[in-house]
Order: structure tokens, then C-alpha cells, then sequence
């Protein structure tokens, strides 16, 4: 089974602790798949959960968790690093990691004050910044031409082939307080959805409220962006796809995301990993490819 | 007994332009109390600072006798309801939904309903006569029906105080007297203060208590419907040609709007 051969049986075998530890079946299941597979559930439970809060704050549904600039800055910042010779880890992760921060404290600076609150100056500021980076990219790439080349292509496509067992435990130790902090706000985003001056009427303090998820979320979508890359798509659809199946309630919501858009995107890379005869392809593609007519299969099935 | 709402010299401005210049004026508990004025005279930004979305830059303002600071966010919801001018008709819930939503000021985060919140969106439905909808979507909804789910959901927060920001603008005449007659109910039965924006001088002579004129963000008159809706306060205020006399069903003043065709053949 798999680009490495194995049965099933012998999977099963080592699942149960009944093989030899030193087999190199052993070894991949354990060092490669396994840590994988965790990183693509938190990557895909990240991406989701910050398109969800995105979608409630912005009340637009085309918002998506790289919204706020923050693929544009991290690209950047992971070009950067790739350029100047850096290791995968930390290296490029902590570059990139600073680049999304940057654009991040960049547009609060810019949006500062009462103006947070707009969702349209917010919205505007994220689209701007984007694709101002874009160009910066786009400028990185064009005067790029040895073998780093390839390191940036695959970076922007998003990568999960890297995952090592530690590194995914500090990830996780990263992204789970961000997941609890926003499930504790999932009420809220239901508050939010009947307007500003409602929320706030009924209780709200929507000047907090509006801060801390929208600094959790996008400090959880950087944290993940720097160290796979840019997964598209996930954020973007998952919540949609299942708003149509639960319903508008966030109590609901959050959780699913969390369970959904993780099991999809292990889903995803299982396919991406299983489905070329040879080598791997970014688990991005199959994202889109499944996802789009997916969605659009359920948004016909629940019109009237 | 301490009035539902103190404002003493209360004023507000945003950027170089004032709303609000040192207003002063208290409402009663268990007033029908209706707030008109011509558009831009403070009407709504008044609102928004008794609901607690504005904060007010100069002056008092007390609510049922404590400082407005002095009020947490749940507290001051729990004290005043706000129906906004404008209402989300795309919240995708169900009515029955939106209507627990006006419970959250007195539950946990993350807002998971009890018995009694139950009951008392039961009854709010109930009162407001559209328990039947309980299972719609709100957009499907007419605009009466809208309204009086958003009035639900407000009478939910169990306030002492009621504000609402031009609930009949939108309505049709037999709806407009059903949500002025909703409030009255709701002053009767359940001692709530009602304090209401409106643009029709007549309702605010039918329903109002107390009534409320502002010009420019500042008090003009406040007393009863026959005290402030006189002849010449109104021409003075609104800048406009009308009639005043008394209504065929006695004891409030009636007003008539003269359109400009009957302005050249009096003179």
C-alpha cells in the first residue's frame, strides 16, 4: 500500500505493536505517516476554523483565513529565507512566521482605533496588502533561477511532506488554546451575525470580542502557514460546505470545522500522496479538485 | 423612586460636528416616552447612548438611578433592550432561534439555553403573536412579522427599559398600530419603560406619555402630547405648513400636514 509497499496486514500488524520495531515498515508508519497525518488534521482544523471566524466578523462569505494578508506576508517571508540559504526548520518557518505577524500588526496599525470595527476598511486594507505582496513574490521568483526555485514553488503550494513527530507536538501545543478560545467565543460570532448595534445591545463587547478573534485566528493561521505553506481552498469552503449541513449555529460550527476540515484535509493528502504512480503532488490540488464541485452539489441540493 | 432615564447636561459630537448640545431631560418608569425631532436633530445617536453603543463624551446619564459607566455590558442588557432602526432580515436563524438570542445577557459564553430561557421566549413569542412562525426563517418573513420577532427577541432580555429606533418607519397602517399597541400592552402589563424615535407626530399624540421635541441636538419642549405638539412649536421646529386640532377621539391633538398647493390661497 502506498508509494513504499506494504500490505495491509503488515500495517495492521505494526499499528498493533506485533512487528519488529526496527522494520522499516515500522519506521515509516511511525516517523513519517503517522506525523503527517496529525499535521494535515491541525492544518485542515486550522485553515477551516479561521475561515469560519473570518466569515462571521467580515459577514462576508468570501472571506477567507489568509484574508488579513497574511499569505502574502508570510510568502514573502518565507521567500526571504529560502533566498538566503535558511533551513526548512526553523528557519524558513520563522521567517515566514515574521512576515505574517508583520502584515498582520501592519493592517491593525493601519485600521487602527474605532475603525477595526469596519469591517470594510478591514477587508480593503487585507486585499491591498496581498497584492502588494503578490507583486513582491512575484518579483522574488522572477529573479530566482537556481535549484531554490523549485524549494519556493512547492513552498507557495503548500507542503506536509515535512512533518516530524516533534515538531507537529509544538504545533499542536500552539493551535489547541487557539481552537478553545474561539469555541468559548462561538456564541458571540451567532451574537455578531444580527448586526453590530444588537450584538452589543444584547451583552456583547464586540470592541473585545472582534480583537481577540480576529488576533487568535490569524496568529493560528500563520502558525500553520509558516510551517506547510499555502494550503488553499480549505478555508475558504469548508465552512460553507458545513454551514449547509449544520446549519448557522457556531456552537456547532466551530467544532465541525475542527473535525471536518481536519478529517478532509488527511483525506486530501492521502489522495495527493496515493493517486500519482509516481512521487507525490501537493495535497492543494486534490483540495479543489474534490471541494469545488462538491460544494456546488450541496448549495443545489439546499435550494428550495 | 428614581426615574428609568437621567440626562443632565449630555452632549456629543462626532468629528467637529455636534449631535447632541447639553441636553437635559428625565423619563419617568412606566412611560410610554416618544422621542420626534426633525432628521439630523440627535434622535437616533440619543438612542444609541441610552442602549450603550455610543459612549457620551459630556455630561450624566443615569439609568434607573446608577451612572451608565458604572453598568457592565451584560448588566446594561439587562436593564435596556434596543431595537435598531435598521434589522438583520439575512440572519440566517430560525425564528424561534434569533428570539433565545435575546437570552445571552443572562447566560454562561457560550450562551446553552435552559428551561426558563425557554419559557420566556415561549412567552415573548406568545406575546408578540408570532410563536406560530416559530420554525421559519426570518427572510421569509413580511416586514410586520420581522418586526415583531425582533421585539420578541428584545422582550427576551426581560429589560425595565424598551428603546426603539423608528419600529413603525417601514410598516403598514394596520401594522404600525399593532407595534404601537405591542408597546402599550408592554407598558401595562409588564411596568417596562418604553422610550420610542418616531417621525409621525400623530402616533407619538395617540401613544406617548411624555413627548420628547429636538432641533439641532437640542430640547425644544418635553411634556405631554398636548404640551409639545402645539401649533407653533411644531411650525417653528419642522419649518413646515400644518394644522392642529384636536382628534375626533378626544383628548390628544391631531396633526394635518398642508401640502404647498393650499399655501398661496390662504395668504
Amino acid at each position: 500500500m502506498g508509494s513504499s509497499g506494504g500490505g495491509i496486514i503488515s500495517v495492521l500488524q505494526v499499528i498493533s505493536g506485533k512487528s519488529d520495531p526496527n522494520s522499516i515498515l515500522h519506521t515509516i508508519i511511525w516517523r513519517i505517516r503517522l506525523p503527517r497525518v496529525l499535521l494535515s488534521a491541525l492544518v485542515g482544523a486550522t485553515l477551516s476554523l479561521g475561515g469560519l471566524v473570518f466569515q462571521a466578523l467580515l459577514r462576508n462569505l468570501l472571506a477567507e483565513p489568509y484574508i488579513l494578508g497574511i499569505s502574502g506576508g508570510s510568502a514573502i517571508g518565507a521567500i526571504a529565507g529560502i533566498l538566503l540559504g535558511f533551513t526548512r526548520f526553523p528557519g524558513v518557518s520563522l521567517t515566514a512566521f515574521i512576515g505574517s505577524i508583520v502584515t498582520l500588526v501592519l493592517i491593525l496599525v493601519m485600521t487602527s482605533g474605532q475603525s477595526v470595527l469596519k469591517k470594510e476598511s478591514l477587508l480593503l486594507s487585507g486585499v491591498m496588502v496581498n497584492a502588494f505582496c503578490s507583486s513582491v513574490i512575484m518579483f522574488l521568483v522572477s529573479i530566482t533561477q537556481d535549484s531554490r526555485l523549485h524549494n519556493i514553488i512547492f513552498w507557495l503550494m503548500g507542503d506536509l511532506s515535512t512533518a516530524d513527530i516533534r515538531q507537529v507536538g509544538l504545533l499542536a501545543g500552539m493551535l489547541l488554546p487557539c481552537f478553545i478560545l474561539i469555541f468559548r467565543h462561538s456564541h458571540a460570532m451567532n451574537l455578531l451575525l444580527m448586526g453590530k448595534e444588537m450584538a452589543q445591545s444584547s451583552g456583547i463587547n464586540i470592541k473585545v470580542v472582534t480583537i481577540t478573534l480576529l488576533v487568535t485566528s490569524s496568529f493560528m493561521v500563520s502558525v500553520t502557514v509558516s510551517y506547510c505553506g499555502l494550503i488553499g481552498f480549505v478555508g475558504l469552503v469548508m465552512p460553507h460546505l458545513l454551514r449547509l449541513i449544520f446549519g448557522p449555529d457556531h456552537r456547532i460550527l466551530v467544532p465541525a470545522c475542527i473535525l471536518g476540515g481536519g478529517s478532509y484535509l488527511v483525506i486530501c493528502d492521502l489522495l495527493a500522496r496515493t493517486l500519482p504512480d509516481q512521487g507525490e503532488m501537493p495535497a492543494g490540488v486534490i483540495t479543489a479538485l474534490i471541494g469545488a464541485p462538491l460544494f456546488i452539489l450541496l448549495l443545489k441540493r439546499s435550494e428550495p | 423612586m428614581n426615574p428609568a432615564i437621567t440626562a443632565s447636561n449630555l452632549s456629543h459630537s462626532f468629528g467637529n460636528r455636534h449631535v447632541l448640545r447639553h441636553l437635559s431631560f428625565s423619563v419617568e418608569k412606566g412611560n410610554f416616552f416618544i422621542i420626534i425631532g426633525p432628521n439630523g436633530s440627535g434622535k437616533t445617536t440619543l438612542m444609541k447612548l441610552m442602549a450603550g453603543i455610543l459612549k457620551h463624551q459630556k455630561g450624566q446619564l443615569s439609568i434607573l438611578g446608577h451612572p451608565k459607566r458604572s453598568y457592565t455590558p451584560k448588566a446594561l442588557a439587562r436593564a435596556v433592550a434596543f431595537l435598531p432602526q435598521r434589522l438583520p432580515l439575512d440572519l440566517p436563524f430560525k425564528v424561534g432561534e434569533a428570539v433565545l438570542l435575546g437570552r445571552a445577557p443572562y447566560q454562561g459564553a457560550l450562551g446553552f439555553e435552559r428551561q426558563r430561557d425557554l419559557e420566556i421566549a415561549n412567552q415573548a413569542m406568545q406575546f408578540t403573536e408570532v410563536d406560530h412562525l416559530n420554525n421559519l426563517n426570518i427572510g421569509q418573513l413580511s416586514g410586520g412579522e420581522q418586526q415583531r420577532v425582533f421585539i420578541a427577541r428584545a422582550i427576551c432580555q426581560e429589560p425595565e427599559i424598551m428603546l426603539l429606533d423608528e419600529p413603525t418607519a417601514s410598516l403598514d397602517l394596520a401594522h404600525q398600530v399593532k407595534v404601537m399597541d405591542l408597546m402599550e400592552k408592554l407598558k401595562l402589563e409588564k411596568c417596562i419603560t418604553v422610550i420610542m424615535v418616531s417621525h409621525d407626530v400623530n402616533l407619538a399624540a395617540m401613544y406617548g406619555d411624555q413627548v420628547l421635541l429636538l432641533k439641532n441636538g437640542e430640547v425644544v419642549c418635553i411634556g405631554t402630547p398636548s404640551e409639545v405638539l402645539s401649533f407653533r412649536k411644531l411650525e417653528e421646529t419642522y419649518a413646515c405648513k400644518l394644522l392642529v386640532d384636536e382628534s375626533p377621539l378626544g383628548g390628544f391633538p391631531r396633526v394635518t400636514l398642508v401640502p404647498g398647493r393650499f399655501m398661496d390661497s390662504e395668504n
